[in-house]
């Protein structure tokens, strides 16, 4: 059992499907939307650890979803999803703030090694965060 | 070893004085500004590694918003806030915010140099996440 | 068809070019020549006409000196004195002593008959009352006569005047000396063939021409052709030579006194000039030719040149073109064939995790059935491979330029294979070359290739070794040289390297694009990639770029 919180962003609709089946199946808190602005719903109402984002999607394309996500959930780690020509696209979101990327067709290992490294990542902010906070009170 | 470059606001000038110096003497480029909107100036012009944010600062911006600023001009500088006691509130709000840290003042200059180094760690390491996606993007990878 | 263009080209060019050389030398060195000509010509009929004018002068003279003194002779002494034969061989004398020139004297009465006679011919008491001349003294009372043969059957002519005494009338007659006539006639001549004679009215000759003529044969030049004063023509003789004459009336208009001269010896000196001028301009010619030709054929080369560089550049263009329509298609289907295979992954994936679930454990097929989802997988990461190379292959092939600091991509390419060349014991050497301008290029371009370079090396090397980068700068050109000391490229592939999908690399390893890429890239930026390589001691790449000098902004 996992203890983060995954949110799949994809219009690809079969396969966002299958992934969150397959993501779900290994145990993960996985829900699936199928577009930044969705996803951005999501985020505002309920705190999710980690987004897997699809780089070019209809509507709002994954850089700029990637942004709002930052700015409205700044700690909330973002892996980004790519077609082999959109590559760059992907490394530009890494220089936004996301925290990796993969390449489609993804291999499920891979991308919950991914997930876990950036929970991990989440997690030590947590921990700052929790520590400073347990101080606070103590005082 | 590394080195990185480091602005410091601070608007206590004696305070930021030293540490730049100290700084400086082991070999790592530090900058000096005494206001949050120095700070972000200095940014649009010049990417630094690590920012040294005093949270309490006289004048218009607070070192929540240059927070902000500094994430969203430069989203892999890491910043850490330098905070009273008093203001507790103010670095968990800034950690929430994407800062990588916070250090109390007075500061300790060992704990500071431990922070600097971890922060730029972090950020070379994602650095070096991005070198590696680069490599793919313009070549064959060594898969 | 190209080159016969040029041809074409090349010929009309020097054609237009000598002909507008050509026409105004021409003209202008055959006025000069033909003025030149026309005033040689004036000069020397001038001469002529001069000279011919001067000796009728003193022939005028000779014969009035003569004339005179015979008459003083006659005014002086009578008849019955002159009769005297030792009165007269005395005035003979005298006359011989001022003037000269006499050969006799005779004094003749009135009914023709030779009185007294003093000379070298039997004359004496001969009548020459039937003679022409005789009636001509008697009716002008001086007369000069022609040359005529006489009694004495010699060629010669003679002075005689009539006097009038009381009941009688005689005639004192002299013979000149055709000898001292001759000889002052021919102090005119001129030069080796220069003639100077006398013909009369009708066209006989007075005297003696320099080479040939009996005196008083018909002469073959018409007299009449010559008017008052001194006239000269120019006539051929037998021998086809152009002969200048020059004819002056003398003797009340009776005698011509011809002065001729070859006109062709006399313009030899024209000739020469005329020669020389030929010379001259056959030979300014002849370096209008060669220079005209020589410079046209370089003109031409070099057009040809010119134009075939731009062929090039536009077969370039077109071709680059052409990759850059293919890049984007093959990106897009790239994108839409990427899609359906990520799905097909996914689907595969499920059902894989499916099979693990407890129901299908019993499955007689299960084997089957996980071998070949198995096989799907393996095919669906070859179709991504294929796509991904595709895609390194065709994208941006349109170069976008930036400024580039050829030093920085180096370094950067490097830090980039930093880690795991230290992690396989390779080092590698680049000391940053501060005399790189900084060039305008395509920055992702550059990188690609030098990274295609450097891990090329990587993987030559294996473990163990070093790659050594240096770079230089030329006039016009940045040259990098990436140096391993890894396992080389066999001879027989070396000519092949560049080519797309060649490959040494165990299959799987290497999609065999990366030089290719490389290639185009630099070539499209008029660039070169050259190797060298041993077997067993290493491979030496030398890529070399032009420096473009990006624009101020």
């Amino acid at each position: 059992m996992y203890e983060f919180s995954v949110l799949l962003v994809d219009d690809e609709k079969e396969f966002l499907d299958t992934l969150l089946k397959r993501l779900q199946k290994r145990k993960i808190k996985a829900t699936g939307v199928g577009s930044g602005e969705e996803a951005l719903k999501i985020l505002e109402e309920s705190p999710t650890d980690l987004v897997v984002l699809d780089v070019r999607m209809q509507g709002m394309d994954g850089i700029k979803t990637l942004r709002e996500i930052k700015k409205i959930r700044p700690l909330v780690e973002v892996i980004m999803l790519t077609g082999h020509a959109n590559v760059e696209v992907a490394v530009e979101g890494m220089e936004v703030g996301a925290f990796d990327y993969l390449m489609k067709p993804t291999d499920v290992d891979e991308l919950l090694y991914k997930l876990e490294d950036a929970y991990k990542r989440k997690k030590i902010q947590e921990q700052k965060i929790k520590r400073l906070e347990e101080e606070k009170n103590t005082e | 070893m590394f080195t990185f470059s480091v602005l410091i606001a601070d608007d206590e000038t004696d305070f930021l004085e030293t540490i730049v110096n100290r700084l400086q003497k082991r070999k790592i480029e530090a900058t000096g500004v005494s206001s949050g909107e120095a700070a972000l100036e200095l940014i649009k012009v010049k990417p630094f590694d690590i920012v040294l944010l005093d949270v309490k600062m006289p004048g218009g911006m607070d070192g929540i918003e240059v927070l902000r600023e500094i994430k969203k001009l430069q989203p892999l500088t890491e910043v850490i806030l330098l905070t009273g006691h008093a203001s507790v509130e103010t670095s968990i709000e800034g950690l929430k915010l994407g800062a990588f840290d916070y250090l109390l003042k007075p500061v300790k200059f060992a704990e500071l140099l431990e922070k600097l180094v971890a922060a730029f760690e972090n950020k070379a390491s994602q650095e070096q996440k991005i070198r590696g996606a680069k490599i793919k993007e313009i070549g064959r990878p060594h898969s | 068809m190209k080159r016969r263009l040029y041809a074409n080209l090349q010929r009309k060019i020097i054609f237009v070019t000598l002909l507008v050389s050509f026409i105004p030398l021409i003209f202008l060195s055959v006025t000069i020549y033909y003025q030149f000509a026309q005033m040689f010509k004036g000069k020397i009929e001038e001469q002529i006409s001069y000279r011919a004018r001067v000796q009728s002068n003193s022939i005028e003279l000779f014969l009035k000196e003569r004339t005179a003194i015979l008459l003083a002779m006659a005014d002086a002494y009578t008849f019955d004195y002159l009769s005297d034969k030792n009165n007269l061989e005395k005035i003979f004398r005298i006359m011989n002593n001022r003037v000269g020139g006499f050969i006799d004297l005779g004094l003749i009465d009135s009914s023709g008959k030779h009185v007294t006679y003093i000379g070298p011919y039997k004359l004496l008491n001969v009548n020459y009352y039937s003679e022409p001349w005789f009636h001509e003294v008697e009716s002008k009372g001086v007369y000069v006569s022609d040359v005529f043969m006489g009694y004495r059957r010699v060629p010669h002519f003679i002075i005689a005047l009539q006097r009038q005494e009381t009941n009688k009338s005689w005639i004192l007659r002299a013979t000149i000396d055709s000898d001292v006539f001759e000889t002052l006639v021919r102090t005119a001549q001129v030069g080796k063939t220069g003639d100077a004679f006398i013909v009369n009215k009708a066209g006989f000759y007075q005297t003696r021409m320099r080479f040939g003529n009996e005196i008083l044969s018909k002469s073959n030049l018409n007299p009449t052709i010559f008017g008052e004063g001194t006239t000269v023509q120019e006539k051929m003789n037998a021998e086809g030579r152009k002969i200048l004459y020059a004819g002056r009336w003398l003797k009340n208009n009776n005698w011509l006194l011809v002065i001729s001269q070859d006109a062709t010896e006399e313009m030899t000196r024209l000739f020469k000039t005329k020669q020389m001028e030929i010379i001259i301009v056959t030979a300014g010619c002849l370096m209008i030719i060669f220079t005209t030709i020589f410079t046209t054929r370089m003109t031409i080369r070099r057009l040809e040149n010119s134009d075939r560089k731009m062929n090039e550049l536009n077969a370039q263009l077109v071709h680059s073109d052409k990759l850059a329509a293919l890049g984007k298609m093959a990106a897009g289907v790239a994108h839409e064939i990427n899609n359906p295979l990520a799905v097909i992954a996914e689907k595969t994936g499920w059902m894989e995790d499916l099979l693990t679930e407890e129901e299908f454990q019993n499955s007689q097929n299960l084997g089957e059935y996980k071998k070949s989802l198995h096989k799907i997988e393996e095919h669906v990461e070859r179709a991504r491979k294929v796509i991904h190379g595709m895609l390194g292959f065709a994208r941006r092939m349109e170069p976008h330029l930036e400024d580039v600091d050829i030093n920085k991509v180096i370094n950067e390419t490097i830090s980039f294979l930093e880690s795991y060349a230290r992690t396989n014991n390779i080092s590698i050497i680049y000391d940053s070359n501060p005399d790189l301008p900084i060039i305008a290029s395509d920055h992702s371009q550059i990188q690609q290739v030098f990274l295609n370079l450097l891990t090329n090396a990587v993987d030559a090397i294996g473990k163990d070794g070093t790659i050594n980068i240096s770079s230089k700068r030329h006039d016009l050109e940045i040259s990098v040289i990436v140096k391993d000391n890894g396992q080389g490229i066999p001879k027989e592939y070396q000519s092949r390297i560049f080519e797309p999908f060649f490959t040494t690399k165990k299959s799987g390893k290497g999609t065999g694009l990366g030089l290719s890429v490389s290639y185009n890239i630099v070539r499209n930026m008029g660039g070169t990639i050259t190797l060298e390589s041993e077997e067993g001691k290493g491979t030496i790449f030398t890529v070399k770029l032009p420096v473009v000098v990006p624009e101020k902004k």
